[in-house]
């Protein structure tokens, strides 16, 4: 069987609708609104999963107590080992195993359940199992339903490896630190801010950029319920056209545009904040 | 009962309480006690020096003093604050205390001006201008104005570990604790730290120094205590314990470091 294929690359410039000159559809604004859209998702998606992750990665790191002080409740001894009266009337209480364990758990689940099937649970069950309103309006009445629960799925799956790659960062850096940062009378929270985050993140730029680069590849799963990105619009080209190599060829190229620009731009940056004086191999 | 006791004990510096006083303290890793019923007291203006072989508790026996390390048992006080109670506000404790390390803990990611600059600011609540101008009399008292700019990976050990002096003499602390401050430091470096020690013993800083240099300990030091495997062994004046009123445990470790 012979292979025949009419190449014709002048589809991806289609720019009317116009059977005479080929074009059926005005495909080059498809793919440029595709575009567009996998860029949307892809940024809000990473937004949730780069502050969203950075907290769960820095609860991850916490050992000593965090102490919650609740005015006006009266301890019960049971209680006793994680709860202290200050005397003014209020009590402190330890809740820092229930924010550690509770990122642990987070960071479990997300990570572990298939991302596809991640979004069929957003989509699909999620309005099943709440109540009938708010199952409506996760359906129906939010503003693009479809975009934003993409954002969201993608944003918390990709929170766990950003949280994992915050709470590497953070470990890796050495106890005299802590204690250092400690010493001089910073707070926790200024420990973490002014000290160890600095110089954490500079460490976790290679891994960051890597969830970066998954998360806008990740994106054109959001097609599979019905955002119409880059893929989507690329299949949709391909079954009006049956041009399919030049329209996946122009969907390929833009996956790698982009993954390479934010590679190179990063490994700038990465040069950029690198520390004076601290031999940093990959940021000469 | 309605207690009407002074909520602040911050206040009461009656005399015979030490600046620093620990009594009975211990302290467990599991079920490893790293620290056994120690009890001491420093006072203002007193320097004194803790030596024993590795693993004796020296180091942890300074950290609890600032709550870096929680302990198990016993009371530890700073100035009249307790260490252990838990409604103490311990980085307020800390600020008043300096402390050095021994791998320096200089912050690598910014200049060696702002390593100075930044408890002054974010603690004590100094402004930019009042903050630099401290450090900058701090870096002409240890010797490294020129280095003001760089960061700390680009000074030698011993320049680092002058500059996390003057970290923490920036904060004006009510005492300073060493710990092992010239073990890491190639020997050429050991007497210009030692020097800006020495310098800060004489002008009446109250100093706890965890340390092998024995030489310094003779010059500076006004008590020495030894530890051995947790416990406090000897706690004597400085004279007691060169003089050779010492026991069997500190004699051996002694004869062990000064053969050179």
């Amino acid at each position: 069987m012979e292979f025949s294929y009419n190449w014709d690359w002048s589809v991806l410039l289609c720019t009317v609708e116009d059977v005479e000159i080929g074009c059926i559809a005005p495909y080059f604004y498809w793919i440029v609104e595709g575009f567009g859209w996998t860029i949307a998702v892809a940024s809000a998606a990473w937004v949730i999963a780069f502050s969203w992750g950075s907290f769960i990665g820095i609860l991850r790191t916490l050992e000593a107590p965090i102490w919650l002080v609740v005015p006006f409740l009266k301890p019960s001894m049971k209680y006793k080992s994680s709860v202290i009266e200050t005397g003014n009337g209020a009590v402190m209480i330890n809740i820092g195993w229930f924010l550690h364990g509770f990122a642990t758990v987070y960071v479990t689940i997300f990570r572990n359940i298939p991302l596809l099937v991640q979004m069929f649970l957003w989509y699909f069950v999620l309005p099943e199992v709440v109540s009938k309103e708010a199952g409506m309006w996760l359906k129906r009445e939010m503003p693009l339903p479809e975009y934003w629960t993409a954002v969201a799925c993608l944003g918390l799956y990709t929170a766990s490896r950003v949280g994992e790659a915050v709470r590497a960062g953070i470990n890796s850096i050495t106890q005299g630190q802590h204690y250092a940062a400690m010493a001089i009378g910073l707070t926790r929270v200024q420990v973490y801010r002014c000290v160890l985050l600095p110089v954490a993140y500079r460490i976790i730029i290679p891994p960051l950029t890597s969830d970066f680069l998954g998360i806008f590849k990740n994106s054109s799963l959001a097609l599979t319920i019905g955002v119409l990105e880059l893929t989507a619009m690329t299949r949709q080209i391909d079954e009006y056209s049956y041009q399919t190599f030049e329209a996946f060829t122009a969907a390929t190229v833009l996956y790698i545009l982009v993954t390479a620009i934010v590679m190179f731009a990063m490994r700038i940056v990465e040069g950029r904040v690198a520390i004076p004086g601290m031999i940093s191999l990959g940021a000469k | 009962m309605p207690e009407t006791e002074n909520t602040t004990p911050s206040v009461e510096s009656s005399p015979g309480v030490g600046m620093i006083q620990m009594e009975v303290v211990s302290k467990w890793y599991g079920n490893f006690q790293v620290l056994v019923n120690c009890s001491t007291k420093v006072d203002k203006g007193e320097v004194v020096v803790i030596c024993g072989p590795s693993g004796s508790g020296k180091s942890t026996l300074i950290k609890v003093i600032n709550g870096l390390e929680p302990f198990q048992e016993g009371v530890v006080t700073f100035d009249g604050t307790s260490v252990g109670d838990a409604a103490t506000n311990l980085p307020m404790l800390r600020s008043r205390i300096g402390m050095v390390f021994q791998s320096f803990e200089l912050f690598p990611h910014i200049t060696i001006t702002d390593n100075i600059n930044l408890a002054q600011l974010k603690v004590l609540g100094r402004d930019e201008n009042e903050a630099t101008n401290r450090s900058m009399a701090l870096l002409e008292r240890v010797g490294l104005m020129d280095q003001k700019d760089k960061f700390p990976a680009q000074l030698s050990g011993g320049q680092q570990q002058r500059v996390a002096i003057a970290r923490g003499l920036a904060m004006d602390p009510a005492a300073m604790l060493f710990d092992e401050p010239t073990s890491a430091l190639d020997p050429e470096m050991i007497n210009e730290v030692l020097d800006v020690m020495t310098e800060l013993a004489n002008d009446g800083m109250t100093m706890m120094v965890v340390t092998h240099e024995m030489g310094f300990a003779k010059r500076v030091a006004d008590r020495v205590i030894f530890m051995d495997e947790g416990r406090i062994e000897e706690d004597c004046t400085k004279d007691e314990f060169f003089g050779g009123e010492r026991g069997d445990r500190a004699q051996e470790f002694l004869s062990k470091i000064l053969t050179h």
